[in-house]
């Protein structure tokens, strides 16, 4: 008896046997929920299988970045989906980080009246549900906009109806391996010409224009590229054809109104964080590079975004990797993503839930997961050293 | 001797430099400071004009307020067709709740406002005698929205819908989850490893996946983990998934709070002998909730938003009501109206819980500079 008092008095002990209760709890409760499910599926007469993945899909995807028909396999149609998923993704980032710092950067500005544009905008995109902004766009898209005849024309070569946007779309003839040849040239120059720079501003303060060098170094190199091989790409614009576009790029309704609304949604967030992040940094830094003769755009590149960049980079990723959850929304208008593929069509014809449901959340995890590696890697890199 | 040349009220105070003050020093250094500044301005100016005279025209001028259907609409006038929501606003407050019992809802409303405001407000008088009713009204709520007792009858829950139901999940989401979500804060930071290790898991798992296969689990496979035999509704299903959902994005909120706890106050605790949950009580929560509050906050208001992906599972919440409304032939094509509307709603209410997270911030802030 003084034996087992003792034990729970030693901190040591104590922490030894809270832990053994709660791993036996643990592990009893998931034996409940895993006898639970083997009787469940035994009384349906289901068994656990992933066979299902190299059988035929039998369901069109009306949006694919990689050949598929009704004829190709469930996992197939996932991978499809999966890079629908990508695809909205990278695109809603891009939108979403250039409209974001832009509103951030007007949020911060002397300009009264475009900062208060700027704020109603952030409150009233933050504060509606991304669900409802997704299905808005997509009914103004469909309801709104005229027929393909009387579509908006855009200089000729794109077009935009309710059945998406049609923009053209590049051929790339013989000869174009030049332009390639030549941008990769640019990069590397441009990444070299940026260490150099940086180098001999460290050593000697000299600085160079190096945005606006690499800048005309990366445009201008593939389009000598271009010209030199004679000019190895043609336009594909697309034409009206009966009721409908035909040629061209095609963005549908559904993506269109997916990235639109999920880049405007994300925005606002970033617009905060950049805002926030630019806002921290200490007056007294500002003031003694104005001290010190810096101009007011030499100040922000060289003294305020360095600092600012470690505050806002954590927030950031964790925004997009939202936006990337949140293009799971895309099952309610229709646009066949990861979720309405392998957890909706294959679903409904396999009837297997847990299988498909284990997939998808475990690749949405590893997505999450990976991501967040990533930022703890970044966080250390740039950590503040000392103290 | 400088006292003497200025001594107060020698000189006249001479007026400010010119064009620093008044409207033209004003609208100078706000809107035309500089080239690139007026060129913004002007340009706001324009999107501003275009915004307002499109809005004004289509939101009120040329709308229509009441018809039967949405040709009838156009036929009246060009602008938007509000006679879709002023048809079913019932249906958007109560969803297919019973004509005849819908007066029990409007009490669970105004009894919402009674239970929340000593909550939200600490410096309420009476606030003791109400915070009293505030911990039995989930119970009175639960027994006028369901029926059953006291000669109330019994609702099916499939008649839910609309506002209520956003409030219902909202409400039961945001009340459990801030518990929950403060123990796995805890069990995040805790020394043992088991509890520490299980917390993370938990935490990451809900954070890693999207609410809407969470949805999906809670509507379609939620059961197979139960024993056979049991089934339980699906609200209560929807409920715990907003839930756990919620409570691992404040765990993860309230962990920054308490690392953000300087290492002293700890010390300090131990060294006066305070055990592990007297130190937890007294002084690791109260300053690390006051630091979370903002995310918190921001965390109830995505829950709250995020009610709306329940129509993906087929439940009626205002969204749902509106596109069911949308599937009715009379109204089809109406989106942009019936969308804006529900929007709206969302916007007061999500925007009003930011505000009161501000004016909370400000109030508890004890900085002192």
């Amino acid at each position: 008896m003084f034996f087992i008092i003792g034990l729970w008095r030693n901190e040591k002990s104590r922490q030894i046997i809270l832990q053994i209760f709660v791993l036996l709890f643990i592990g009893w409760f998931l034996s409940w929920l895993a006898g639970n499910v083997a009787s469940n599926f035994s009384a349906l007469g289901k068994d656990i299988s992933f066979d299902f993945l190299s059988i035929p899909a039998g369901y069109d995807i009306n949006q694919y970045l990689i050949e598929y028909n009704s004829r190709d396999t469930h996992l197939r149609a996932a991978i499809v989906g999966l890079l629908n998923t990508g695809l909205v993704a990278v695109l809603g980032i891009i939108l979403a980080t250039v409209l974001g710092v832009s509103v951030g950067i007007i949020r911060l500005s002397n300009n009264w009246l475009a900062s208060k544009i700027a704020y109603w905008y952030v409150e009233f995109t933050r504060n509606v549900p991304i669900l409802l902004q997704i299905l808005l766009w997509h009914g103004i898209i469909i309801n709104s906009l005229p027929h393909p005849r009387s579509a908006l024309n855009i200089g000729d070569v794109s077009f935009l109806s309710n059945r998406g946007f049609y923009i053209p779309k590049p051929i790339l003839e013989n000869g174009i391996e030049l332009v390639y040849l030549f941008s990769v040239i640019a990069i590397i120059f441009a990444f070299l010409f940026y260490k150099f720079s940086k180098k001999k501003q460290e050593l000697t303060g000299v600085q160079y224009p190096v945005l606006w060098i690499n800048l005309s170094a990366i445009i201008i190199l593939p389009i000598m590229g271009y010209f030199i091989s004679g000019m190895p790409v043609s336009l594909e614009i697309p034409v009206l054809k009966g009721f409908n576009f035909v040629g061209g790029i095609h963005m549908s309704p559904e993506l269109s109104a997916l990235t639109f609304a999920l880049g405007v949604y994300t925005a606002a967030f970033i617009s905060e964080i950049v805002r926030a992040g630019i806002l921290a940094i200490d007056k007294g830094q500002k003031e003694a590079a104005a001290s010190i003769g810096l101009k007011p755009s030499k100040i922000m590149k060289l003294v305020v975004l360095p600092q600012a960049r470690r505050i806002i980079i954590p927030p950031l990723t964790s925004q997009y990797l939202n936006l990337t959850k949140n293009s799971s929304l895309a099952i309610a208008i229709g646009y066949m993503d990861l979720v309405a593929t392998l957890g909706g069509i294959s679903l409904n014809q396999t009837g297997r839930e847990m299988e498909t449901m284990v997939l998808v959340m475990a690749i949405y995890l590893s997505i999450s997961l990976s991501i967040s590696a990533f930022m703890n890697w970044y966080n250390n890199r740039v950590k503040l050293v000392g103290r | 001797m400088i006292k003497e040349l200025y001594k107060p009220g020698s000189y006249p105070n001479l007026a400010p430099p010119k064009g620093t003050v008044g409207f033209y020093g004003w609208t100078k250094s706000n809107l035309f400071s500089s080239l690139s500044n007026s060129l913004l301005t002007i340009f706001s100016f324009i999107l501003l004009y275009f915004l307002i005279d499109g809005i004004i025209g289509w939101f009120f001028l040329d709308a229509v307020f009441d018809a039967d259907s949405k040709i009838e609409c156009r036929k009246i006038d060009s602008g938007a067709c509000w006679a879709v929501i002023t048809r079913r606003v019932g249906q958007f407050i109560y969803g297919f709740y019973p004509d005849a019992e819908r007066w029990r809802i409007d009490i669970v409303f105004i009894g919402l406002f009674f239970a929340s405001a000593p909550l939200l407000y600490p410096d309420l008088p009476l606030r003791r005698w109400l915070l009293w009713f505030s911990g039995f009204y989930p119970f009175i709520a639960f027994i006028l929205i369901n029926g059953g007792l006291f000669g109330l009858v019994s609702i099916e829950i499939n008649l839910f819908g609309g506002f209520m139901l956003t409030l219902i999940i909202g409400v039961s989401g945001i009340v459990c989850s801030l518990p929950l979500g403060i123990m796995l804060a805890l069990g995040r930071q805790s020394k043992l490893t088991f509890v520490r290790s299980i917390s993370v898991c938990f935490i990451e798992f809900m954070r890693g996946v999207p609410l809407i296969t969470l949805l999906f689990v809670a509507s379609s496979m939620l059961n197979y983990f139960m024993p056979p035999g049991t089934n339980f509704s699906i609200l209560v299903r929807v409920i715990i998934m907003f839930t756990f959902f919620a409570a691992a994005y404040i765990a993860e909120v309230i962990r920054g709070g308490i690392q953000a706890i300087p290492k002293g106050q700890y010390e300090a605790a131990e060294s006066l002998g305070m055990t592990y949950w007297q130190t937890t009580r007294f002084i690791t929560l109260p300053q690390a909730m006051k630091i979370s509050i903002p995310g918190i906050v921001n965390t109830f208001i995505g829950l709250y938003k995020d009610t709306t992906l329940v129509i993906v599972i087929g439940l009626l919440d205002p969204l749902g009501i509106g596109r069911a409304a949308l599937a009715d032939t009379k109204w089809n094509g109406l989106s942009t109206e019936t969308y804006l509307f529900v929007a709206l709603f969302f916007f007061v209410s999500c925007f009003a819980m930011s505000r009161y997270s501000l004016w909370l911030e400000n109030k508890l802030n004890t900085d002192h500079r």
